[in-house]
Formats: C-alpha cells, sequence, structure tokens
C-alpha cells in the first residue's frame, strides 16, 4: 500500500489505521454520552407521566418509524459492504455500496420529512393548541421533537461524509483501498443506525397497546 | 474489469456475513413491532428495549466489527455504555429511592 495515503504525525500506515479507528470510537464514545442525557431525561419523565407518555407515543406514526428504521439497516448492511469490499479491493463493488448508503440515507431523510409535515398537521408540536390533554404529553414530543431533530442532524453529517467518499473515489477508485477515512465514516454510519435503533422503541413502541 | 475476475468465494465472504446480520436485523424488527401490540402490561417497554440493545449488538459487532477488532478499540468502544449505565446508576440512586 502506498505512502501516498500517509499523513502526519504517523510514520506507518499500520499505526495511523489504528489511531484513527481509536479516535473515532472515543469520538463515538462522546456521541453516546450527548443521547445519553436525552435518554436519562425521558426514563424519568416517562416514570413521572406514564399515561402521558403512552397517549403521546400512540400518537406517532409506526408506519413511518417502522419503514426508516428498515431504511437505516439496510443503509448499515450497504456501508459494511462496502468496507469489506474496498479491504478486499473490489472498488467498483464498493463504490456502489457507498451510493446505496447515500441513497438510503437521503431517503430516510426524505421520509422523515413527510413524518414531520403529518406530525404538524396533526398539531403535534408542543406549545399553544397542542390536542393531547394526558400530562405529560407535550414533554413526550419534546423529546420526540428533539431526539429525532438531533438523530436527522447526525443522518446529514454522516451523508456529508458519505458524499466525500464517492467524489474522492470518483477520481480515483484506488484510493478507497488505501484511505483510513471509509472506516472513520462507516463507524459513524453505523452509530447514526444504534441510535435510531434504541429511538425506535422509545418513540414509536410506546403506547401500541394501551395509548 | 478485475472484479469480474474474482472468485465466487471473495463475493460471499464480504456479502455473506453481514447479509445474515441484516436478515436476523429485520427479524428482530418485525418481532419487535408485533410484540409491541401484545399486552404485556409494564412488560412492553423492556422487552422492546431487550430486543433494540439485541439490535444494536448485532451492528456493532458485525457491521462496526467489533467482534474481531482490537483491544484497544473494544474498550473505548464499551466506554459510552459503561458511561451511561454509571449515569443511569447515579440517577436511580436519587430519583427511585426520594
Amino acid at each position: 500500500m502506498s505512502d501516498a495515503y500517509l499523513h502526519p504525525p504517523w510514520k506507518d500506515l499500520n499505526r495511523q489505521h489504528q489511531a484513527v479507528t481509536f479516535g473515532m470510537w472515543v469520538f463515538l464514545a462522546s456521541e453516546v454520552l450527548l443521547f445519553g442525557g436525552l435518554f436519562a431525561g425521558y426514563t424519568i419523565y416517562r416514570d413521572l407521566y406514564s399515561r402521558g407518555f403512552l397517549a403521546a407515543g400512540h400518537q406517532t406514526s409506526i408506519v413511518f418509524g417502522t419503514i426508516n428504521t428498515a431504511i437505516l439497516m439496510t443503509s448499515s448492511l450497504t456501508m459494511a459492504v462496502a468496507g469489506r469490499a474496498a479491504r478486499a479491493a473490489l472498488l467498483r463493488t464498493a463504490r456502489l455500496m457507498l451510493m446505496a448508503t447515500f441513497f438510503l440515507g437521503v431517503l430516510f431523510l426524505i421520509l422523515k420529512g413527510f413524518e414531520y409535515r403529518e406530525d404538524i398537521q396533526k398539531g403535534l408540536f408542543p406549545g399553544h393548541g397542542f390536542p393531547l390533554t394526558a400530562a405529560g404529553a407535550q414533554i413526550f414530543f419534546s423529546f420526540y421533537w428533539v431526539m429525532t431533530g438531533i438523530h436527522a442532524l447526525h443522518v446529514t453529517g454522516g451523508l456529508a461524509a458519505v458524499l466525500r467518499l464517492i467524489i474522492a473515489s470518483a477520481r480515483n477508485r484506488e484510493w478507497l483501498a488505501g484511505s483510513t477515512s471509509e472506516e472513520a465514516t462507516a463507524l459513524y454510519w453505523h452509530l447514526v443506525d444504534v441510535i435510531w435503533i434504541i429511538l425506535y422503541p422509545l418513540l414509536y413502541l410506546a403506547g401500541r397497546v394501551n395509548g | 474489469m478485475v472484479e469480474k475476475d474474482r472468485s465466487r468465494s471473495d463475493l460471499q465472504k464480504i456479502w455473506l456475513k453481514p447479509l445474515l446480520t441484516w436478515t436476523c436485523l429485520c427479524l428482530l424488527l418485525t418481532a419487535t413491532c408485533a410484540l409491541a401490540y401484545v399486552p404485556m402490561g409494564p412488560g412492553n417497554l423492556p422487552v422492546s428495549l431487550l430486543i433494540a440493545a439485541i439490535k444494536a449488538g448485532l451492528v456493532g459487532a458485525v457491521f462496526m466489527r467489533l467482534a474481531e477488532d482490537a483491544p484497544l478499540n473494544r474498550l473505548a468502544a464499551s466506554a459510552g455504555p459503561i458511561w451511561i449505565f454509571i449515569l443511569f446508576v447515579l440517577m436511580g440512586t436519587d430519583y427511585f429511592t426520594r
């Protein structure tokens, strides 16, 4: 593998690779803690306003939520295959899978936009004229908008990183095989998927039985 | 085209594990969605969170390659969940003992 991929301060590619993945994992741990604070708040308020949270959870769109979960999980599949293909020097496959990941990420955001439009049409935004009267229902939707909003920002950031890989590998396909950027981007993208996997039961499955 | 000359085993190596993992994830998604409509009283939330934890574990172990990663990276990856666990324990000792 060429030293063209080597960046200061590292003197060999193996060490650079170790540093990038380790650094990325430390960064992801800090991201997990950002959502951890929200999960902690959600836990307390769900205990305080159990009925309101279940009634509000019943109002979220399980169809959009479930389809979007499947889309993100599939984008994780294509991203994982892209990385494996790049390491095996199957660079055409790697690029195709990166494009599929980008497409699925954009599809996720488009569906999220349609879901937000539906939520706003139903008045499910905390404030004046909120349609649910159960105590805590507005707090649930505060968590809903903040959590899904921050998550959507993360998806957008991930899309920018995937797009960078697609553009850089269009100029030089071999770049994918040697660069550490692909692995760092993949780790970030998978974390975005993991966060959504945790959000799904909290925001979309609550109150389906007794909401 | 170099890739056309590659053996089927190469493609299998790339696709097999991720595809099996994705199939498990889809089955778990179907299960958690269906179980949300089964009356289990206070059991609904723990069951759905348990399934979510299994799904997150699969993504971490296979897609993020933690199962085959260096111990240092596994340690760094566990930092987030460990600190969240500590956050919840300390929060619980305050909130649930009032």
